[in-house]
């Protein structure tokens, strides 16, 4: 119990402040809202539709679920990078590519039998983002150019391939809009409920091989050694650039699994306006999750189940989901300014701080490696 | 030396090249104005950059700052503007809602940059993920709010208007264009130059840049001559905090008047860019912010005025898209051929401990 309260205590004050500060913003926001009266009790009616929404029954449970493996898996790729060191603030980028990839493959192989076609798919969008997390890796490498930077201009680019490839060649011919054609057999199969598709199972299966790869293998010590000191892990025998390159290619890899199991678990084509806020969620994942793969699936739940709960929310009291993005910033507010919260609170015995961060800032802008 | 640029027009790329550079030429003048629209929003925050890096504080939250500012100049507007009605002034159509809006802007981003202000230099918190935390609120707050407030969409304050220069200034030999580039602007893109060559001159010749360069390098040294690197690197982040203010409310007050959820478009990191390319100098981070501009300018000049000939049916099989990318693209590509002589001040990026007193 005292271990828990060690490891969560935390991330737990943290949450319960952020939804309270949630509660002063809806507030705030109904003095802004024309022929209203003021209420209240709208916090409460929003946040009741928040649980009921993403808990309240079995369905709710399964939407939850698979609104959080995108989260869980580009929450992986975003804290792989923090053990290494590295920002991947461009996993929105990745996971995009990603999806362009998967449906991409996805519409060539619709009418092969799905065990062929899935893997085909899986594999063709795991590439398109591992491609987009290998630029900055390598520009990194060669001439120290800081992956914060190049990252967020490879997001816009990747919105921009999307755009073209959906309006041009995988555009339906004659459709009078942008969507592609349907990944057919390609999609996941339905294991759960009505709509829990096979990447729950993948997530999962992520979580452990990541925790494998950072925890028991000679690879995973040494990007864990980069990250935490270059100049030892150079004296040691390890080659620091290769492996900036090379855990890069693997956190666009996870970011494009992320877009992989959105297209062919649920939307199973693409129109011009896929985008959604994941690559950013997955930066919240990570951090609350203080970057540990297995604490990772709990963060990617509580975030998952606001955005499943987000949709009730707005029908049942009118909030907008965009609050959900609100008390997600103010949480980790309340993360980074663990020392103070600390001592305000008079918090004992948690442990603080974001972990495997610290050595984000101190790379930036010059040659981290040489 | 006809029948070697016969033989050079034979070539078809060099033909091609030929033509491009007749277009560049040609549509040079009228496109001067837009060059150096599209460049100030970069340029104020590349010097944001610059204030507080200089100081050793990295800033990855412009972009939150900007958005913030946008986004309160905006709401502020709507607000005021049924309050105060009056009509638009004939310097650079200024109303009383909007100078309001434009300072209520400004002191909204010096707010968020007093934020990262105390994550970075008191709680000593990770530089980048405190900026990156603002960035997501910032992102959050306003698009919430924004759709909340623009449901019944409701009449904004109009904006700031670019003074019209005498044409017969345009159509002056040579520096014509010039004079229309600086002079046919709203207040804040006119504005530029003059914080531009200000701050140069500033941060190089003056005891504040002197102390603020020497934080940046080696804070310790510049304490125990007597410097209190707190409260310098408090006030040139919050002085970044008007900087990036005025690049927020540009976008929404001067550009445009309206605001759309992440309005910015990540130029706050082209900014960042721009900063670093041009060598953590103001007058530097200017040149790299023209030439990213230049390439956003030329993107939208190329969808509106197509070029004739081959170059002209070259350019139309590009898809438009990609001169959408196109800064994005001429960024990276820039920004990874130039950080590697780019240093940047020592202590950049690293919290401050005083010493305890013995």
């Amino acid at each position: 119990m005292r271990r828990l309260w060690t490891v969560a205590g935390l991330p737990i004050v943290s949450i319960l402040l952020g939804l309270v500060v949630g509660a002063f913003v809806i507030l705030g926001s109904e003095l802004l809202l024309p022929d209203h009266e003021f209420s209240w009790t709208l916090p409460i009616t929003a946040y009741a539709a928040l649980i009921e929404g993403s808990i309240g029954s079995f369905g709710a449970i399964v939407n939850t679920l698979v609104a959080t493996v995108p989260l869980v898996l580009a929450g992986l790729s975003v804290a792989l990078g923090f053990k290494a060191g590295l920002f991947n603030i461009g996993a929105q980028g990745q996971f995009l590519m990603g999806a362009l990839g998967a449906v991409a493959a996805g519409v060539i192989v619709a009418d092969q039998p799905p065990i062929v076609a899935i893997p085909v798919a899986m594999a063709a969008g795991m590439l398109a983002g591992a491609a987009w997390g290998f630029i900055p890796g390598i520009l990194k490498a060669v001439s120290g150019a800081h992956e914060v930077v190049t990252t967020i201009m490879l997001n816009y680019i990747a919105i921009s391939i999307l755009a073209w490839a959906v309006s041009g060649p995988l555009k339906v011919p004659g459709s009078p809009s942008p969507i592609t054609n349907d990944v057919g057999n390609a999609a996941f199969p339905i294991v759960i409920g009505d709509n829990g598709h096979m990447g729950i199972l993948i997530a999962l299966g992520m979580v452990v091989i990541v925790s494998w790869l950072l925890n028991r293998t000679t690879l995973g010590f040494e990007i864990r050694t980069v990250g935490a000191n270059p100049d030892a892990a150079r004296y040691a025998g390890m080659r620091p650039r290769t492996l900036i390159v090379l855990t890069m290619s693997m956190c666009g890899l996870l970011a494009g699994l992320a877009g992989t199991s959105i297209v062919l678990g649920v939307t199973h084509s693409m129109t011009s306006s896929f985008g959604t806020t994941v690559g950013f969620d997955a930066i919240a994942v990570a951090l609350l999750a203080r970057s540990n793969p297995y604490g990772i699936i709990f963060s990617g739940l509580l975030f998952g189940a606001m955005r499943a709960g987000a949709t009730l929310m707005q029908i049942e009291a009118g909030i907008a989901p965009e609050l959900i993005d609100v008390i997600q910033a103010t949480i980790l507010l309340f993360l980074v300014a663990a020392p103070v919260l600390q001592r305000v609170l008079r918090l004992r015995g948690v442990s603080g701080g974001l972990g495997a961060t610290e050595t984000i800032t101190r790379s930036y802008g010059r040659e981290a490696v040489s | 030396m006809d029948p070697l640029i016969s033989a050079l027009y034979g070539i078809p790329i060099v033909g091609l090249l030929f033509q491009f550079g007749g277009y560049l030429i040609a549509i040079l003048p009228p496109v001067a104005p837009i060059l150096l629209q599209s460049a100030t929003p970069l340029v104020l925050a590349a010097l944001c950059g610059v204030m507080c890096e200089r100081s050793g504080v990295v800033n990855i939250g412009i972009e939150g700052m900007m958005l913030t500012a946008a986004f309160v100049g905006w709401l502020v507007g709507v607000i005021v503007a049924p309050m105060i009605p009056a009509d638009a002034s004939p310097i650079f159509g200024a109303t009383p809602a909007l100078l309001i809006a434009l300072v209520l802007a400004v002191g909204a981003a010096v707010g968020v940059s007093l934020l990262h202000a105390w994550l970075c230099i008191s709680v000593r918190a990770d530089q980048i993920i405190s900026g990156t935390i603002i960035n997501i609120a910032a992102a959050g707050l306003t698009a919430y709010l924004y759709t909340i407030v623009s449901a019944n969409s409701p009449e904004g304050a109009g904006n700031f208007i670019a003074f019209k220069p005498p044409p017969a200034v345009a159509e002056l030999p040579v520096v014509g264009w010039l004079l229309q580039m600086f002079l046919n602007q709203g207040p804040i893109a006119m504005s530029v130059l003059f914080i531009v060559v200000g701050f140069q001159i500033w941060l190089f010749r003056s005891r504040w840049g002197l102390r603020t360069r020497a934080v940046g390098e080696h804070p310790r040294a510049a304490e125990t001559v007597g410097i209190d690197v707190i409260k310098l690197r408090y006030r040139n982040v919050l002085y970044g905090g008007i900087l990036a203010g005025l690049a927020g409310a540009y976008l929404s007050m001067e550009a445009t008047n309206s605001f759309q959820a992440d309005m910015t478009g990540g130029r706050g990191f082209i900014g960042l860019a721009a900063m670093i390319v041009g060598r953590w100098t103001p007058l530097g981070a200017f040149g790299a912010a023209l030439l990213f501009s230049s390439s956003q300018a030329l993107g939208q000049v190329i969808k509106f005025a197509p070029p004739s000939g081959d170059l002209g049916s070259v350019v139309g099989s590009i898809p438009g898209q990609f001169y959408d990318a196109l800064p994005y693209i001429v960024t990276i590509i820039v920004l990874a051929g130039f950080v590697g002589r780019s240093i940047p001040p020592a202590a950049d990026g690293q919290p401050y401990e005083r010493e305890a007193a013995t």
